[in-house]
């Protein structure tokens, strides 16, 4: 009898996780995995091309190192490579990723010492916060909730069926915020409440953010078309 | 100028460029970088209209007929404003330098605008440049790339303290419009390049000053929306907002639109075309024939006029630049568009 080996499946089901963090979007749905390779031995080869050369290169790294998490993750995987490929600075990051390193070890001299990217991913986590509750706001206002009725909702309230409750839930555990069901249900970034009667006003925000992050998903996608000829499922765009 | 329907739009053109990224102009040993930059700028193209794309070939170097037959023959720009950008780790003589810029205005004297650059890291020689440049070219404005590569270092930010001393210098020598183009690298690396805070400080500390974000600050346009509302000297520079999204995101296209009309407010948003990544005549003509939607979607934004529509495509970057305007083209009403003095938040938010 055989061992049990990882699959492309199990390995993509694991990439499926990993979200590109300026996004909120996971990799594979961006079309960011350009390749993944399982050999019979359970050795794992996965290929990343990001839209451009030119992508930042911290949020690069994050998303490589990311993805070497999420993989060796799975018990029946042995080694795993992960490379960036086309990317100004892929060089620096897949060497670093070999040998286990961090941001630092990439680029050193370059950073500010040893929190890594630690503040960066958490900036960014709370604005995917930000997104996806005015998302979950704007679903619940467009199914007829008064904004009063909204504002006074808590976690225990919010409707299972719905992806961006869920997804709000599982970022405020994340960033360790309360998510108790006696919670209020939305917050502020810094996990206050959002203040009862500014609900509307808060909005006003929250769908900037939310519109920020999800015009650079639609500029990432018609350059990915473009430039590296990936289409993938994107409603929004008019295709030539 | 561009006429539809009656109404007569002054059309200045507050972002092109006259570059040459050919392999000639590559630096040896750093060819990966010069490609992959003017690559990128190609793959920008192609969220224009189909028929209005070029070839690799012609984009690294177009001539000097292409940009008079884009921009004035067809493109409808009265006025342009050429930003210099060096990058010259990478290209020889410069991606796109304000010698190279001017070579172009000197023959067009009554319609294009030559805008310089500095780099802090360039020290007291960059200061001095500043000042030849600046009497050399007229300055009225430079542009500022913060991701440039300068001899090891990746990038810098207009707080550094060498920056100030260039925005002094700037102000000594009567150029006023800053314009600020961020990008993905900033020292240190573990940082968002992209972020526009510093902006923010040099515009507080500089109110003499005008600062144009380019690209409206994207792909931080949250953040950038924050700080114009606040800042009164802060301007939005629509180059890649209609080129990269009007076309190919006609929705997005509106909520961006309805997002920096509320936030930004239209006395302060500046139209570009960022030629040659996109011809300006599709995005002049689309520009006047958009209409944001009357549908609940996009109920709370601000609904532009054709008033709105005349003050982005000119009249206000004809204010910061000291453009005159034919009076059979300003508004009709007498009104013209607000000074930074003029300037208020827009609806409290």
């Amino acid at each position: 009898m055989t061992a049990v080996t990882a699959t492309t499946a199990s390995v993509l089901g694991a990439l499926a996780e990993v979200y590109d963090p300026e996004l909120d979007e996971p990799i594979t749905r961006l079309g960011f995995v350009t390749s993944c390779e399982v050999s019979a031995d359970g050795d794992v080869e996965v290929v990343l091309q990001l839209p451009t050369p030119q992508c930042a290169p911290n949020f690069a790294f994050l998303m490589a190192a990311d993805a070497r998490t999420a993989v060796r993750r799975l018990p029946e995987v042995r080694e795993v490579t992960i490379r960036l490929e086309d990317h100004y600075t892929g060089a620096e990051i897949n060497a670093a990723l070999a040998r286990g390193e961090g941001f630092a070890g990439a680029f050193p001299d370059e950073t500010d010492g040893d929190e890594d990217l630690a503040a960066l991913r958490d900036l960014f986590l709370r604005k995917a916060l930000v997104a996806r509750e005015s998302r979950l706001c704007e679903a619940l206002l467009a199914d007829g909730a008064s904004p009063e009725e909204v504002a006074a909702r808590r976690v225990g309230d919010l409707p299972d069926d719905v992806p961006d409750a869920r997804r709000c839930l599982e970022l405020r555990r994340r960033l360790g915020l309360d998510d108790d069901p006696g919670s209020p249900a939305f917050v502020l970034p810094n996990g206050d409440p959002v203040p009862p009667g500014e609900l509307r006003r808060w909005l006003r925000t929250a769908r900037l953010v939310r519109m920020s992050l999800e015009v650079n998903g639609g500029i990432c996608r018609s350059l990915l078309r473009v430039h590296r000829g990936v289409v993938i499922d994107d409603p929004e765009e008019v295709l030539r | 100028m561009y006429e539809k329907n009656g109404e007569k739009y002054f059309v200045v053109d507050a972002h092109q460029h006259f570059w040459d990224a050919s392999p000639d102009n590559w630096v040896k040993g750093q060819e990966q970088y010069a490609k992959g930059w003017i690559e990128c700028f190609h793959a920008y193209m192609g969220l224009g209209p189909p028929e209005t794309h070029w070839p690799l070939e012609k984009f690294m170097k177009y001539s000097e007929d292409d940009y008079v037959h884009d921009v004035f023959e067809e493109g409808h720009v009265d006025a342009g404003i050429l930003q210099s950008t060096y990058l010259k780790e990478w290209y020889t003589e410069g991606f796109n330098t304000a010698e190279r810029n001017a070579r172009m205005a000197e023959k067009f004297p009554d319609k294009l605008i030559v805008n310089g650059r500095f780099d802090p890291r360039e020290g007291e020689p960059g200061l001095k440049q500043l000042e030849e440049d600046a009497k050399r070219y007229n300055l009225k404005g430079v542009k500022v790339y913060t991701a440039e590569w300068y001899k090891g270092s990746r990038g810098w930010k207009l707080t550094d303290p060498e920056a100030q001393m260039f925005l002094d210098k700037c102000k000594e020598l009567g150029i006023k419009n800053i314009h600020a183009h961020k990008g993905p690298t900033i020292w240190p690396l573990d940082k968002d390049g992209f972020d526009v805070k510093d902006i923010d400080v040099a515009a507080t500390s500089n109110p003499e000053l005008n600062f144009i974000v380019d690209h409206v600050g994207l792909p931080r346009i949250e953040d950038f929306c924050f700080m114009a509302t606040q800042e009164p000297n802060v301007y939005a520079g629509l180059a890649v907002v209609i080129g990269g999204l009007m076309h190919a995101r006609p929705r997005f296209f509106n909520r961006v639109m309805g997002e920096l009309l509320f936030w930004v407010g239209e006395d302060k948003m500046l139209f570009g075309s960022d030629y040659g990544i996109w011809e300006p005549k599709w995005q002049v003509e689309g520009f006047v024939d958009w209409k944001m939607p009357d549908t609940e979607e996009y109920s709370d934004f601000p609904h532009p006029t054709t008033e709105t529509k005349k003050k982005i495509m000119g009249l206000n970057a004809a204010k910061l630049y000291d453009i005159e305007v034919p009076a059979e083209l300003q508004l009709k009403n007498g009104a013209t568009p607000a000074a930074k003095e003029d300037a208020q938040l827009v609806e409290s938010a």
